[in-house]
């Protein structure tokens, strides 16, 4: 095989070796569609799923970057190509005026990306996923035909949240949200107990357009802090110069991030933030704390981490509230756990969010007894009607899967209709067998 | 495919459900383990083990293997490797024999111990190497460097299949294959039964524990009990007075 490369997501768990290809067009998809090889190809994007939906073993990655032309804002719609990231989105659109309608917690996505995850942003509760922005889509289907997709047509429904398994996204048409500054309003709240991060945050999420809290998952209460943001609508030019280190200083050594000196992080955090506040920052510091240093994946060692992420319903706040005290119980330490309630679903088949209760929580992949651990949230979250993010996954018990996704039935059978041969396929999508 | 605990998600097993392949895939259907084939003779053993896995909660499929029929192993093992990828395929085919120099029974021993179990090995080897994953555990047998009056005819035949996996091992280095060699030392089994267990004897549990440690780490030669090991360094008749 040319080109062998070794592949894993962001959480750096479960490589597997693929040939990699970075088509620098999209007329260079079609051939390589049509003459797939006994195991398929998957479209790659920045690598910032945490599992495996971008990985292809013994198959074909491609690598989309290199397809990330951006087309002229109209009437706050713009066309791009799908290996456009955020990062540039913002760069290029910000002085004009306009932002992304949804950034995750990173700007290095992808925009075919973002629409196969149909991601989700500190928004959502207002402003819903990525793929509820996306006006059309260009598909490269496992026939070879690109076809443009738009809401109406079922399989874009199918595609969004698809994971990239109903073909190779080229290009996408997406509403943008018009901005007067470059600055973010953020009011904070420190809340002792994870009960009133709950009010706080639903307080917050009737006033503000962009909410979350983070939550401190060793303390005994579950304190945390939420943050309410809106765009500022007067003051500071517009301008982007958000930039990250390039890599995590290479001098901390493995196994920094355990228990203790989390604990100790936490409580430094706690202490340091006010009772509560109002502050003008810049928009990459308030939307996007995993840039701040490049690669922190790699501060979890040559095991990597996992990443956990689920929603309950509305109502289901003792399931949540037990998963967090199974966490504290249990010993497991997540470094960055983040609380979130989520407004109305996209209607993405396999589309993660679902009005509810999101917790997202990253692990040592090393954390003792952690497989085990989230087994048992994976059976409480089923239990309530809840799901966990495919972008996120890696260890997901493949049986859970239709519980959680009742739209798991219809996505499996369009998706051997569209594609008998299965020429799209992933190492995600053999493990939970989609 | 495996999850990022690196556990596994299918398994393959040759050569029937002995009771060391058998507690082996117990313990990874109690795991992540959802799909396991057992490619064997049909036998009234073999759907007990089926009905067995599938209460344990995997989905179970058989497959017509005979070690003897080595034509028919490609195509045997390649449908099932069609049917989905395989995460680990232990290679258990074993037939004891005994001690009588019957040429023919001899024959027998060395075509189930070491041909068949080479060849299907070189097919799950071929199968796995396009996939570019899965463990490939081979068993062997303590006895195979350390042969009695007793067992000197199936020892030779496992002797072969060690030397074959050891090689496999290296020729496969780079493609993602992980092949290990198991070498248990005497197993209290039903086959067992009736015979004196030397100093040194051990389990079907054993043995599956030993085998999942493995797969973990990535084990290339694996000792059951570890201690067999170090006793190799030993002279030869002390060995066969602790190992039987």
């Amino acid at each position: 095989m040319a080109n062998k490369t070794i592949l894993t997501g962001w959480g750096r768990t479960s490589p597997s070796v693929a040939e990699l290809l970075r088509p620098g067009a999209e007329a260079e998809l079609t051939p390589l569609v049509l003459a797939p090889g006994g195991r398929g190809m998957i479209a790659r994007g920045l690598g910032r799923s945490y599992g495996d939906p971008a990985q292809n073993a013994g198959g074909l990655v491609l690598d989309m970057t290199g397809l990330a032309a951006i087309g002229p804002v109209r009437d706050g719609y713009v066309t791009v190509e799908a290996g456009v990231s955020l990062h540039r989105l913002m760069r290029e659109l910000v002085p004009e005026g306009w932002f992304p309608p949804v950034t995750p917690a990173t700007r290095q996505v992808t925009v075919g990306g973002a629409v196969a995850a149909d991601i989700h942003g500190r928004n959502h509760h207002i402003d819903g996923s990525f793929g509820s922005h996306v006006t059309a889509l260009d598909l490269l289907g496992a026939d070879g035909v690109t076809r443009t997709l738009t809401p109406a047509d079922p399989d874009f429904w199918a595609t969004v949240g698809g994971m990239g398994l109903t073909g190779v996204i080229t290009k996408a048409t997406i509403r943008l949200t018009p901005i007067e500054t470059s600055r973010m309003i953020v009011n904070t709240w420190k809340c002792r107990d994870l009960e009133s991060v709950m009010t706080r945050l639903t307080q917050a999420d009737l006033a503000h357009r962009y909410t979350a809290a983070w939550v401190d998952c060793l303390s005994r209460q579950g304190r945390g802090v939420v943050e309410g943001a809106d765009h500022a609508r007067q003051g500071a030019a517009r301008s982007f110069r958000a930039r990250g280190f390039e890599a995590s200083p290479g001098f901390l050594p493995v196994g920094l991030l355990n228990r203790h000196t989390m604990s100790l992080v936490n409580r430094g955090l706690y202490a340091t933030t006010k009772r509560e506040s109002v502050q003008v920052r810049p928009l990459a510091s308030f939307f996007h704390p995993l840039d701040r240093v490049g690669h922190w994946n790699r501060l979890y060692g040559p095991r990597g981490l996992v990443q956990y992420q689920f929603v309950v319903p509305m109502g289901a706040e003792q399931t949540l509230m037990k998963i967090v005290e199974r966490i504290r119980r249990s010993h497991a330490a997540s470094f960055q756990t983040v609380l979130k309630r989520f407004g109305p679903g996209s209607g993405g088949w396999l589309s993660f969010p679902t009005p509810g209760w999101s917790l997202a929580l990253d692990f040592p992949t090393t954390t003792k007894g952690l497989a085990w651990l989230l087994d048992r949230l994976d059976e409480l979250v089923a239990e309530a009607g809840g799901r966990v993010y495919l972008a996120k996954d890696s260890r997901l018990r493949p049986e859970l899967l239709p519980v959680m996704y009742p739209g798991l039935a219809a996505f499996r059978e369009r998706r051997r209709e569209l594609d008998p041969r299965l020429v799209f396929q992933s190492d995600l999508a053999r493990r939970l067998s989609l | 495919m495996k999850n990022a605990f690196g556990e596994p998600q299918s398994l393959l097993i040759v050569g029937g459900a002995s009771e060391i392949a058998m507690a082996t895939a117990m313990r990874l259907v109690r795991r992540r383990v959802r799909r396991v084939i057992l490619a064997g003779r049909p036998s009234p053993a073999r759907d007990a083990a089926a009905v067995r896995l599938a209460e344990a909660g995997a989905s179970v499929e058989t497959a017509d293997f005979d070690a003897f029929r080595v034509e028919e192993h490609a195509k045997v093992i390649g449908d099932v490797f069609a049917g989905g990828d395989v995460d680990v395929a232990l290679v258990a085919c074993g037939l004891l024999g005994d001690a009588d120099l019957d040429p023919l029974k001899a024959a027998d021993v060395a075509m189930v111990n070491y041909v068949g179990a080479m060849t299907a090995a070189i097919v799950c080897a071929d199968a796995m190497r396009r996939q570019t994953h899965g463990a490939l555990v081979v068993f062997s047998s303590v006895s195979a460097g350390r042969p009695t009056a007793a067992d000197f005819l199936y020892a030779s035949a496992k002797s072969g299949l060690d030397a074959f996996a050891r090689g496999l091992t290296e020729a496969l280095r780079g493609s993602g294959v992980h092949v290990m060699v198991v070498r248990p030392g005497f197993v209290r089994t039903r086959l067992t039964r009736g015979v004196t267990p030397p100093a040194i004897a051990t389990s079907p549990e054993t043995v599956a524990g030993a085998v999942l440690d493995g797969l973990r780490a990535k084990s290339g030669v694996v000792w059951v009990p570890g201690i067999l090991g170090q006793l190799t360094r030993l002279p030869g008749s002390v060995v066969r007075r602790i190992t039987g």
